[in-house]
């Protein structure tokens, strides 16, 4: 609620609540062979509380003022003057005036309470957030290090004990850790980039089976075990994209595909085309989501409570930040047969100019 | 025939003894330098037959060293950087370096890069045959084969394929490749090389979809790699 109503300009929220008594007022007006003044000023004081829960508190009090005046105007006998007959309907006026108030104002103080109450809530969260953080990021950087200092002190010792198939060992696990913190610098210069906000697209034309089969080329090179199947609809013409992001996109769902699958699982990439929308799907036949958690997985350093260690919660946030902004739009569900499915939607302009397929 | 003389100019130590080691193993005679002043002496008083330079040096920024070396410097200079960004990349590449690295690169990456640039100064588009794998490129005859067959190509994918096939293994940027096929015009019309290059691989390519001799570099343009290393 709160958002929605900070997205109304102050302007318009004066003009809303005005135009709200107005009405309200106008249509009280036109019952009033049936309906006692009295009756008036609650129908009033309930649109003021209305008013009072959904905008700011200078256009509820505005408002509050309006109503007092109008009800004294238009209905408090003698009509349209601003003059009170009775004593009873002085004491009426005065306390409608102030009870108008005591709404407006105590409305707003619970808000400012709730929303305090929220400010705290989330600093709360972004402390959790910050030490999930710095645990998987420690975890992330540490494990590769330790590995490549205790494998390079092993072969630097003399260990006379090694033979040559140990240390061959030692220098493929220096490798693969080496591999894997240069994956996660990647990964965490990527989410700085988005962070800080000046990922400009550097869109060119794209051939998208040329982005699909890279991708599944680097993700191959991981040595997984599963078989990705690529369809890719023949007809799409040349669109114009950040190559580099939608690769980098690509991978990253794969890669996750295939690192939280069994090793029997089937992943499927394909993309085809809407005249100048294009949409892919990356599909797994494996476990797919957790239903509770499955809002949460793009969030940054979001991990499955009770997903296996290793991997920083960046990947996703990551082809999120990079889908957005190419304008595009990516979401997730789990599909009935099973597995996870993502759907890209990106619009982009296309080229008329056509690929021979002969 | 005597030793290839490399100049690094990189002011990380480890970096420096680490391609030190690569390149004298391969080799070559190398020698160091850690600044851009140090550097431009060392290249002046005795020309290396290739330079590999850091984009960030901490005298002076590298664009400018590459631009002043290119004033006089006629050999190979090879970029090796931490930068990554395209822009970076394709304003070397524009500045007159022959080729790029990102750090961490691979050894064997780095050295089939040095060999390529040496070559192509050595043999100055005198490559007429090109024979790899089941492909086969003779630039005198005008005749591309690929296992014993001739292949029909269109003069522009003709024209193209000869472009690459006399810068093989070097990178040509999009921006190369468009002026020197179709012309200056055309330069920011990727979509032709995107399209001339797809059927160019269709023809050409065992698996169009996983190229072995007309690879992408992204964002940046095509490497043709036509030589078993």
């Amino acid at each position: 609620m709160e958002l929605f109503i900070n997205r109304i300009p102050k302007g318009k929220q004066f003009l809303i609540s005005i135009l709200l008594i107005c009405t309200v007022a106008a249509f009280c007006y036109t019952l009033t062979a049936y309906i006692g003044y009295k009756v008036v000023a609650f129908i009033l004081l309930f649109t003021v509380s209305l008013i009072a829960i959904t905008l700011d508190i200078l256009p509820v009090l505005a408002a509050a003022v309006l109503s007092a005046l109008l009800w004294d105007f238009f209905f408090i006998p003698p009509h349209f003057t601003f003059q009170v007959g009775s004593t009873e309907d002085v004491i009426l006026l005065l306390m409608y005036f102030i009870i108008a108030l005591v709404n407006a104002v105590l409305t707003y103080k619970i808000r400012q309470v709730e929303k305090l109450a929220r400010l705290k809530e989330e600093k709360a969260n972004t402390v959790k957030l910050y030490n999930t953080l710095l645990n998987s990021l420690s975890h992330e950087l540490r494990t590769p290090i330790s590995t490549i200092i205790a494998a390079t002190d092993n072969l630097q010792a003399g260990n006379t004990k090694l033979n040559s198939e140990d240390k061959h060992e030692l220098i493929s696990e220096i490798a693969k850790a080496s591999f894997r913190l240069n994956q996660q610098v990647d990964n965490l210069l990527n989410m700085s980039r988005i962070e800080a906000g000046f990922i400009q697209p550097k869109n060119d034309w794209c051939d998208i089976s040329e982005i699909i089969y890279d991708a599944v080329k680097r993700v191959e090179e991981n040595s997984i075990s599963q078989q990705i199947h690529i369809s890719i609809n023949p007809g799409i013409p040349l669109f114009k994209f950040d190559k580099g992001m939608l690769e980098q996109i690509l991978y990253n769902l794969l890669n996750n595909a295939a690192i939280y699958t069994n090793d029997d699982c089937h992943i499927r990439v394909s993309a085809t085309y809407y005249v100048d929308i294009m949409e892919i799907l990356v599909e797994d036949n494996g476990p797919g989501f957790p239903k509770d958690e499955i809002d949460n997985v793009f969030n940054k350093f979001y991990r499955l409570k009770n997903s296996a260690t290793g991997g920083t919660g960046l990947g996703l946030s990551i082809v999120k930040g990079f889908v957005e902004a190419q304008k595009g739009s990516i979401t997730l569900e789990n599909v009935a047969t099973g597995g996870a499915k993502f759907t890209i939607v990106i619009k982009g302009e296309i080229s008329y100019l056509k690929i021979k397929n002969d | 025939m005597t030793k290839a003389e490399i100049l690094v100019i990189d002011d990380e130590a480890q970096i420096r003894k680490l391609l030190q080691i690569t390149l004298q193993s391969n080799d070559y005679v190398v020698k160091e330098a850690a600044t851009a002043r140090e550097g431009s002496i060392m290249a002046a008083n005795h020309p290396p037959d290739l330079i590999i330079l850091d984009l960030g040096l901490p005298d002076e920024n590298g664009h400018e060293v590459l631009k002043k070396l290119r004033g006089w410097y006629t050999n190979p200079i090879i970029i090796l950087s931490v930068q990554s960004a395209e822009e970076d990349i394709i304003r070397s590449l524009d500045n007159g370096a022959n080729d790029y690295l990102v750090k961490p690169f691979r050894t064997g990456e780095l050295l089939a890069r040095i060999r390529s640039s040496l070559r192509s100064t050595s043999a100055e588009e005198s490559v007429p045959i090109i024979n790899c794998k089941s492909l086969v490129i003779d630039l005198s005859a005008r005749i591309v084969k690929k296992h014993n067959e001739i292949i029909k190509l269109t003069s522009t994918e003709y024209n193209l394929l000869s472009l690459f096939a006399r810068n093989e293994g070097k990178v040509l940027t999009h921006h190369y490749l468009l002026r020197e096929i179709w012309g200056p015009g055309y330069i920011n019309q990727s979509q032709y090389l995107r399209v001339f290059t797809a059927q160019l691989r269709k023809k050409i390519e065992n698996d169009p979809n996983r190229p072995e001799y007309i690879l992408t570099e992204t964002g940046i343009g095509y490497r043709f790699v036509a030589r078993e290393y």
